[in-house]
């Protein structure tokens, strides 16, 4: 029972970075219509926001070690501890949280950029046009962040306070020694937050209203005098800030690399093809779904079975969905479906 | 039978022995002469070139580019001490040293460099390429066993000497081994002969533990090599579980460790893999656990020192090995750290050091077999015992053509005094322990001439 709840929350969590993305990309592609290979690079970048952050937030005093003259070896004390000590220690101790502050702007500013300067030049083009320009975007994207931080994975911890577990064994009364990382549970947490305040924005402003109507009929939006194009782009800057932001908080997890988005990208994509494209619901509940099943599918007893299942299971169910039913499961009628 | 004369006065004796004669004469710069073996055809035979081109083919794209990047610049350095530029790194602490600091054989050493990609099909294209177009008399460099296996067997297709950079499996010197194949670094089994006795010390003999293992020829390999030594003390395994490589979120194979009954978990995993599961593993709490009564342990058996950096605090106090580190105080170490460092301003990791004695070794081995001739460079490779390359007195073992030498054990530094101080030496483990005998993992080395 404790393996099967430990699963689950594994699933969730790891899902709510599938369903974070995933609504991103079906965010784009429902308003611009384009299939945006580049979209794991914004978790990367996301992620490389946090990293960059706490580069800015420990820019320190090099204290040489004299006992090696070959070459510079020394350690470092952070400014912000040397002016502001315990206080300066907190607040670095806090640049993963502190981060999504820093990352708002960025990847608002990364997005409109990327939709402004290159992806609106393609929106007539093919699809397969679309998809080889945002892939060359992606990887020049990530030959950057290589350039600039190296190809190694890099540290980013999440706060001293949350970095032990939590019993969470004795909330379902399986006792105390069932426990769950306290960073996972805060970004289950944070994924459905920003997950719900997506949905509002579009459910709950004239803005979000004016983008869903768009997406169901550009053109007779347009006829009325609005100007689509314009809130479209503002659409890009949103996915690319919740993308963003999916990577920032993520990055504890998983020390951010320059090819994190392209390990995260095919998932998505699934995920999206699952969940039906240009569906939001349909995105966010296959990013928890297919989370969920690669979880269970890790099980020793499931992998005894069926060796290898947790290699391939999301597949599965992709080709499963794609002959079954091809718009995906909450796919609009005639979507994918040629 | 009379021995009859012709007009010349020639009988037939006389002409069978100046034939005889004649024969021996001829043959005589074979007997006598050192190199005398150049005038056998070889593949990218310099010839009378006063140039000479060496091969590095290291992974300069995807996860272990900067492995990739530290091994370039110490094939770089090697290539400049052969030519006798520089302060001469390790060719003035290697012993014996046929090499003279005028190249390789008289003649100048150049090099072409190709990527691995860490993928066997891209380093096998990338190595044919600097074989056959660029014309390299010897390969070198990489990341792992996988991409090393494919380009040795490679080099045995093709008859070009190949010294292996960073492989840790015990295939590449089992049952993948070849005749045209050296590898300096250590392996899995001689990792696990290390740890054995400061396990032994550090965590006593009843001990469970859980394995956690990289899908692939060196994760198989060290798994089985460490349960071999662990289970030799007394350990229980408790389970081991593979994990697909690049698995990125090891959550789903942490959380069943949890409540296993295991209180040791070995991470048989390298790279951004190792990186990723130790963090991971240490945010489960694993570390804080205490299970049937001990402290509950974490052991990355192989090391290193951009592992480290990645994996940042939670490296602290976990138990590895490595096959060298800049730490050590031996002459040939410090030589080559004096000289790796004045050169790019940090520390060489072991990769590095690997791949520059591996081009020192291989140039030696021309030196004393007086030709480029592969089948002798070879013959002088294996056997060879030398010293002052790190490592204490080394033996380049002839039946496997894996290097015996001391082994490492490590210890992720409570205390670093500075950037680089992430490791801390714990013992330095004599070659004789680590020894085994040749033949334990099969394979055959094949003919030493190119078939």
């Amino acid at each position: 029972m404790d393996a099967i709840l430990l699963q689950i929350l594994n699933g969730l969590d790891k899902g709510g970075a599938y369903a974070l993305i995933a609504l991103g990309l079906t965010l784009v592609f429902g308003t611009l219509g384009v299939v945006n290979f580049a979209h794991g690079a914004l978790f990367m970048l996301g992620a490389f926001c946090s990293v960059t952050f706490q580069k800015l937030l420990t820019i320190s005093k090099q204290v040489k070690d004299t006992s090696i003259t070959f070459f510079d070896a020394y350690k470092e004390m952070p400014y912000l501890e040397i002016w502001f000590g315990d206080f300066g220690k907190t607040i670095i101790d806090y640049s993963v949280p502190l981060s999504v502050l820093f990352a708002i702007p960025v990847m608002l500013l990364i997005g409109l950029a990327m939709e402004r300067g290159l992806i609106r030049h393609f929106y007539k083009r093919t699809h397969a046009e679309q998809i080889l320009v945002t892939f060359g975007l992606a990887i020049v994207l990530q030959e950057i962040v290589k350039l600039s931080f190296g190809a190694n994975p890099i540290p980013t911890p999440a706060p001293e306070i949350f970095s032990g577990t939590a019993a969470i064994g004795s909330l379902f009364g399986l006792g105390e020694s069932v426990v769950y990382p306290w960073w996972r549970l805060i970004y289950l947490g944070f994924s459905l937050s920003v997950i719900a305040a997506v949905f509002a924005f579009l459910n709950l402003t004239t803005f979000g209203m004016v983008v869903r109507a768009g997406m169901m009929d550009r053109e007779t939006v347009g006829l009325l005098g609005i100007n689509v194009e314009k809130r479209f782009t503002i659409v890009f800057g949103l996915a690319a800030i919740v993308t963003g932001l999916a990577g920032v908080m993520y990055s504890p997890i998983l020390p951010p690399d320059y090819h994190m988005g392209m390990d995260f990208l095919v998932l998505s994509f699934v995920v999206v093809v699952v969940g039906g494209m240009g569906s939001l619901g349909g995105a966010v509940a296959a990013g928890f779904l297919l989370g969920i099943l690669q979880s269970f599918a890790s099980m020793n007893e499931i992998k005894s079975i069926i060796p290898g299942i947790d290699q391939i299971i999301i597949y599965l169910v992709a080709v499963f969905i794609i002959l079954v039913r091809p718009r995906g499961l909450f796919g609009r009628e005639g979507v994918m479906e040629d | 039978m009379s021995d009859k004369k012709n007009a010349n006065g020639w009988s037939r004796r006389d002409i069978m022995k100046a034939a005889g004669a004649f024969t021996a004469a001829g043959a005589m710069p074979m007997f006598f002469t050192r190199g005398a073996w150049a005038s056998k055809t070889f593949v990218n035979d310099p010839g009378n070139s006063k140039t000479v081109k060496l091969g590095f083919n290291v992974p300069q794209t995807g996860a272990y580019a900067d492995e990739g990047a530290d091994e370039l610049r110490a094939f770089k350095l090697a290539v400049k001490h052969l030519n006798g530029e520089g302060d001469g790194g390790m060719m003035q602490t290697m012993k014996p040293m046929s090499l003279k600091g005028n190249g390789i054989l008289g003649k100048k050493v150049e090099y072409v460099t190709g990527d691995t990609q860490t993928k066997s099909d891209a380093a096998r294209a990338s190595a044919k390429r600097m074989i056959e177009k660029d014309g390299v008399i010897m390969f070198s460099g990489g990341s792992s066993s996988g991409v090393a296996i494919a380009q040795q067997s490679l080099a045995q297709d093709m008859g070009v000497v190949f010294m292996c950079g960073l492989t840790h499996s015990n295939d590449t010197t089992g049952k993948d081994k070849r005749r045209y194949g050296f590898r300096h670094f250590f392996n899995a089994k001689m990792s696990g002969l290390a740890l054995g006795p400061v396990l032994k010390k550090e965590m006593g003999t009843d001990r469970r533990a859980y394995h956690l293992t990289a899908d692939y020829t060196w994760g198989w390999t060290q798994e089985e090599s460490i349960k071999e030594t662990t289970e030799g003390l007394g350990w229980k395994t408790v389970k081991t579980v593979r994990t697909p490589l690049g698995a990125g979120d090891f959550s789903q194979y942490i959380t069943p460790v949890l409540n296993s009954g295991a209180d040791v978990l070995i991470l048989n995993h390298y790279g951004k893999d190792m990186i990723n599961s130790l963090t991971q593993a240490v945010q489960f709490g694993l570390r804080d656990k205490v299970v049937n009564g001990k402290q509950f342990e974490i052991i990355v058996p192989l090391y290193s020192r951009l592992m480290a950096q990645g994996a940042g605090k939670n490296i602290k106090g976990i138990l590895g090995t490595t096959n060298w580190n800049w730490a050590l105080k031996d002459e040939g170490s410090q030589a080559f750290v004096k000289s790796f460092g004045n050169e790019y301003g940090f520390p060489p990791s072991q990769a590095a050091h690997t791949c520059y004695v591996q081009t020192m070794l291989y140039a030696n081995a021309c030196e004393m077999a007086g030709t480029f001739y592969p089948p002798e460079v070879i013959k002088q490779l294996e056997g060879f015992n030398f010293d002052g390359m790190g490592n204490g007195p080394t033996e380049y073992r002839a039946a496997d053509h894996q290097c015996f030498k001391d082994v490492l054990v490590m210890r992720g530094n409570e205390h670093p005094t500075s950037q680089f101080d992430l490791l801390e030496i714990v013992q330095q483990v004599p070659r004789a322990q680590v020894e085994y005998p040749a033949d334990i993992f099969g394979g055959e080395l094949g003919p030493y001439e190119k078939s």
